[in-house]
C-alpha cells in the first residue's frame, strides 16, 4: 500500500536553499553529546520500579493493586467490584486466558473485542463502565500505562468506559519512556512494524482548563487502576 | 492575515487588556501555578539529574534538524507515504487551506471534530471549513469554550486562561447549558456534548506535537482524551504540521516530550502521549482508514540560515510566556496575533512580517526571564533585541513618527531612565541578581552593562504605570520623567 505525496520538490528547494545544502540529500543522525535520559534510575530493581510506579500513580489519581499469578483472578475480581462491576469489555489478548481469566470473563459476561462485528464493538464500549487491557511496557517514573495497539488490542476499550483497569505483568515494568523509545527502535531495527497506534496513558483524562482547576475524566476515562502481577 | 487575533492597533490592545482586572489576575495567578508546577517538575526533580543536561539535549536535538530540515522531511514525507498516507506540503496557509478543503469535498464530509492545534488556528482552517458548509467542532476544553463565545485563544498551552468560569457558564446556557459554574460539571457537559458528535464525526483534525521522521509517526501531547477520540472514531484523519516540529527518530522524541510535558504543564507525562502510524490493518474498526498530513511552510523558511533560525526550535510548551512580566500584564490578545508572549514577539515578525507586528518585540522587559525558561535554549531576549533593531532599521518601513515612537518604547539599553522605567515590570526576576540596591551580574542584555558597572535596582513601579506613561510621552513627544522633547 502507498500514499502519495505532493508539492514536495519546491518546497524542500527552498528550505535547502536557505541551509545550503542539496535537497534532501542523506545525513547521518550523530551521537548526541548529552543524554541524560539514560542515566534517570539506571539499574532499579523490579521491585525499586514497582514501588516508583505506586508513588507515581498516586500523584496521578490511579490505584495500584498487586498480586501474583496465583492471586490474579481474586484480586482482579475485587478490583472490577470495586469499579462498579459490569458491563464489561476486554481487548482481545491471549494474555487473559495466559493469566487464566476465562471464569471471571464468564462471571461478569465480559465482552471481548470482536473485530468480525464492526460497529457493534465501539458501542459496546461506550456503554461499558469498565473497560481491561494487558500493558505492554509500564514507565514506572508517570504511573504509565503503554498500549501497543492493533486491531484486536483496540483503543476503544481504554478510551470509551468510565473505568480502565489495566493489568500489568511486573516483566514489562521500566523505569522511563526512554526504555519504551528504545523497544521501539529495536523492533525498527529487527524490521518489525512498530504498532499503529502507541498510547502512553498515564491515569484518568482531566483538564485545568476552567480557572486552572484540575477535573477529573473530561472524554476518557474517569477512573483508573492497575493490577501488577509481581511474578509475570 | 490569519495569524491575527482582534483588530486593535498593538497599543490600543495593551491599553485595553491592562484594564481588565479579571483577566490581568488570572493571566497571573495562571502564571504563577504553571511556573511552580515547572519548576517542580525540572530543576526541583532531583531523579531526573540535571535539568541543564535536560535542555541542553533539547537544543542540540533541534538545531540539528533544523540544519537538515530538507533531509528529516523528505524521509517523514517517504515513510509516511510508504505506510499508505497522503502528504501535502503547503507553502502558504493558503494552500494548506485549499487542499484540506479538497480532501473534505471528496471525503462528502459533513462532520468534523477538531482537537487542539495552534497551526489550524494560524491557518483560519475553521472558517475555510464552514464556508464548505461543514460542522467544525473544538473538543479541546478550552477551544470548546472558545468556539462558543467566537473567541481567540490567549495562551498556547491554556487558550482560555482570559475566562472565568462565569462567563464560561454563560457561554454554555446559549447551547442548552442550565447547570452551575463549577469547573466539573461545567466540564461534564462538554463531555456530554462531544461525546456522540466524536463517535459519528466523518473527519478528525489534529495538529501535531512532534513528528518522527524514522518511521512517519506523529505525536500527541494531550490531557483530556478528546485528540484520541479525534483519531479514533472518524474514517478519515488530517493532520496539519509546522514542517519544524520534527525529530529523527524516536529517541530524540523521548528527550523532547519529556522537556515539553514538564515544561510546559509540570507534568512527567501528560495523560496522553499518542504516537500514530498510518497503516491500520484494513478490518480495524476503531481506526481512520484514511490518513492524511499536511505540512506547512507559512512564512516559517523565512528564518532558515538567518540569525532567527533559532526561534523554530520551540516547542510550543509556553514556559516563556508564564514567565513574561509583559505577559503576565497584558495577557494574549493584546498581542494580536495567536502566538503571545515572548515566542510570540518573535515568531509573529517572521511569519505575519514587520509591517503587521513589527511592534511585538518591543512587548518586553529584555529581563531574559523567557530566554532561562527556555527548555530547548532559544535566546529569546536576543532574537527580540535583532527584531527592534531591524525594524528600526526600516525592516517594517515604519514612518518617521513611529520611529521616534518606537525609541520612546524601547525599553532597552538606549536609556537609563527607560532602563529604569522598564526594568520595573520585573523586579521579582531580577531579585536574585540584586545587592545593595543594584544589580551586580544581570542576565542577558544587562550583561555588557554589568560587566563594567552596577546598574540600580528595578524599583517597584509596575507595567501598568510605565505603559501609561510612556503612551502619553509617545502621544505628546514628551519624556514624562524630564519633559524633555523627544
Ligand atoms: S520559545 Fe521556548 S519557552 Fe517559549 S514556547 Fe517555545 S520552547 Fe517554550
Amino acid at each position: 500500500m502507498s500514499g502519495t505525496i505532493e508539492n514536495r520538490e519546491s518546497f524542500l528547494q527552498n528550505i535547502a536553499s536557505k541551509l545550503n545544502r542539496k535537497a534532501g540529500e542523506y545525513v547521518k543522525t550523530p551521537e548526541w553529546t548529552h543524554q541524560p535520559q539514560f542515566g534517570v534510575r539506571r539499574g532499579a530493581s523490579r521491585r525499586e520500579l514497582t514501588d516508583v510506579l505506586k508513588n507515581a500513580a498516586e500523584a496521578v489519581y490511579t490505584k495500584v493493586f498487586e498480586t501474583d499469578a496465583a492471586g490474579l483472578p481474586d484480586q482482579l475480581d475485587q478490583v472490577i467490584q470495586e469499579y462498579g462491576g459490569a458491563p464489561a469489555i476486554a481487548t482481545r489478548d491471549g494474555r487473559f486466558t495466559e493469566y487464566g481469566l476465562n471464569s471471571l470473563f464468564e462471571k461478569y459476561h465480559i465482552e471481548t473485542w470482536n473485530v468480525a462485528e464492526g460497529h457493534k464493538n465501539i458501542d459496546r464500549a461506550a456503554q461499558a463502565n469498565i473497560g481491561l487491557s494487558v500493558c505492554d511496557v509500564m514507565l514506572a517514573e508517570s504511573a504509565t500505562a503503554g498500549l501497543y495497539h492493533d486491531k484486536d488490542k483496540a483503543r476503544s476499550v481504554s478510551l470509551l468506559p468510565v473505568a480502565s483497569i489495566v493489568i500489568v505483568p511486573a516483566s514489562v515494568i521500566v523505569p522511563r519512556l526512554t526504555q519504551a523509545m528504545q523497544q521501539v527502535e529495536s523492533d525498527i531495527a529487527d524490521g518489525k512494524e512498530i504498532s499503529h497506534y502507541i498510547n502512553f496513558i498515564s491515569g484518568p483524562s482531566n483538564s485545568a482548563d476552567i480557572e486552572m482547576r484540575l477535573v477529573v475524566g473530561v472524554h476518557g476515562p474517569v477512573k483508573v487502576a492497575y493490577v501488577v502481577v509481581s511474578d509475570r | 492575515m490569519p495569524m491575527k487575533v482582534g483588530n486593535l492597533p498593538f497599543f490600543e490592545g495593551v491599553d485595553q487588556a491592562i484594564h481588565n482586572t479579571f483577566m490581568v489576575n488570572a493571566v497571573s495567578s495562571a502564571q504563577d501555578g504553571l511556573r511552580e508546577k515547572k519548576r517542580k517538575a525540572t530543576t526541583g526533580d532531583p531523579t531526573l539529574g540535571n535539568w541543564e543536561d535536560w535542555r541542553d539535549a533539547g537544543e542540540e536535538i533541534r538545531q540539528f534538524t533544523l540544519n537538515h530540515l530538507d533531509y528529516y522531511l523528505k524521509q517523514l514525507s517517504d515513510q509516511f507515504a510508504a505506510r499508505g498516507g497522503h502528504v501535502f506540503f503547503a507553502q502558504t496557509a493558503e494552500e494548506a487551506r485549499e487542499y484540506i478543503k479538497k480532501v473534505v469535498r471528496k471525503k462528502k464530509a459533513k462532520n468534523i471534530v477538531k482537537s487542539k492545534s495552534m497551526v489550524t488556528e494560524e491557518i483560519s482552517l475553521n472558517e475555510a471549513l464552514e464556508e464548505e458548509g461543514c460542522d467544525v467542532l473544538e473538543t479541546d476544553l478550552a477551544e470548546f469554550i472558545l468556539q462558543v463565545d467566537h473567541d481567540r485563544p490567549s495562551h498556547i498551552v491554556v487558550p482560555s486562561v482570559h475566562k472565568n468560569r462565569q462567563q464560561i457558564r454563560d457561554s454554555f446556557r446559549k447551547i442548552g447549558y442550565t447547570g452551575t459554574d463549577e469547573p466539573k460539571e461545567l466540564a461534564g457537559f462538554a463531555r456530554k456534548t462531544l461525546r456522540g458528535k466524536f463517535l459519528h464525526a466523518d473527519v478528525g483534525i489534529t495538529g501535531c506535537n512532534f513528528a518522527v521522521s524514522e518511521t512517519g509517526s506523529i505525536c500527541l501531547v494531550t490531557n483530556e482524551g478528546n485528540a484520541n477520540m479525534v483519531t479514533t472514531f472518524p474514517k478519515t484523519q488530517i493532520t496539519v504540521m509546522g514542517m519544524e516540529r520534527l525529530v529523527p527518530s524516536w529517541k530524540e522524541l523521548d528527550v523532547l516530550v519529556t522537556l515539553l510535558c514538564r515544561s510546559s504543564v509540570g507534568q512527567r507525562l501528560t495523560t496522553y502521549v499518542t504516537d500514530i502510524t498510518p497503516g491500520a490493518q484494513p478490518d480495524t474498526v476503531d481506526s481512520p482508514q484514511d490518513y492524511y498530513l499536511v505540512i506547512l511552510d507559512g512564512g516559517r523558511s523565512r528564518a532558515l540560515g538567518t540569525e532567527f533560525q533559532s526561534a523554530l526550535q520551540c516547542i510550543r510548551c509556553a514556559a516563556c510566556l508564564n514567565v513574561c512580566p509583559v505577559y503576565r500584564h497584558i495577557g494574549g490578545h493584546a498581542y494580536g496575533s495567536i502566538y503571545p508572549g515572548p515566542i510570540g514577539a518573535v515568531l509573529s515578525p517572521i511569519l505575519g512580517g514587520y509591517k503587521e507586528y513589527g511592534k511585538l518585540p518591543y512587548a518586553s522587559s529584555l529581563c531574559a526571564a523567557c530566554t532561562e525558561a527556555c527548555p530547548v535554549r532559544i535566546p529569546l531576549h536576543k532574537l527580540l533585541i535583532r527584531h527592534r533593531e531591524k525594524y528600526v532599521e526600516g525592516g517594517g518601513k515604519p514612518p518617521f513618527s513611529e520611529k521616534a515612537g518606537m525609541k520612546t518604547f524601547s525599553i532597552g539599553a538606549s536609556s537609563p531612565r527607560l532602563y529604569r522605567a522598564g526594568m520595573k515590570t520585573a523586579p521579582f526576576i531580577l531579585k536574585p541578581l540584586v545587592h545593595d540596591g543594584a544589580i551586580e551580574k544581570g542576565p542577558g542584555p544587562m550583561k555588557p552593562w554589568t560587566h563594567g558597572r552596577d546598574l540600580p535596582q528595578p524599583s517597584q513601579e509596575d507595567f501598568r504605570t510605565w505603559f501609561r506613561k510612556h503612551k502619553q510621552s509617545e502621544m505628546t513627544g514628551k519624556n514624562h520623567e524630564t519633559g524633555e522633547q523627544q
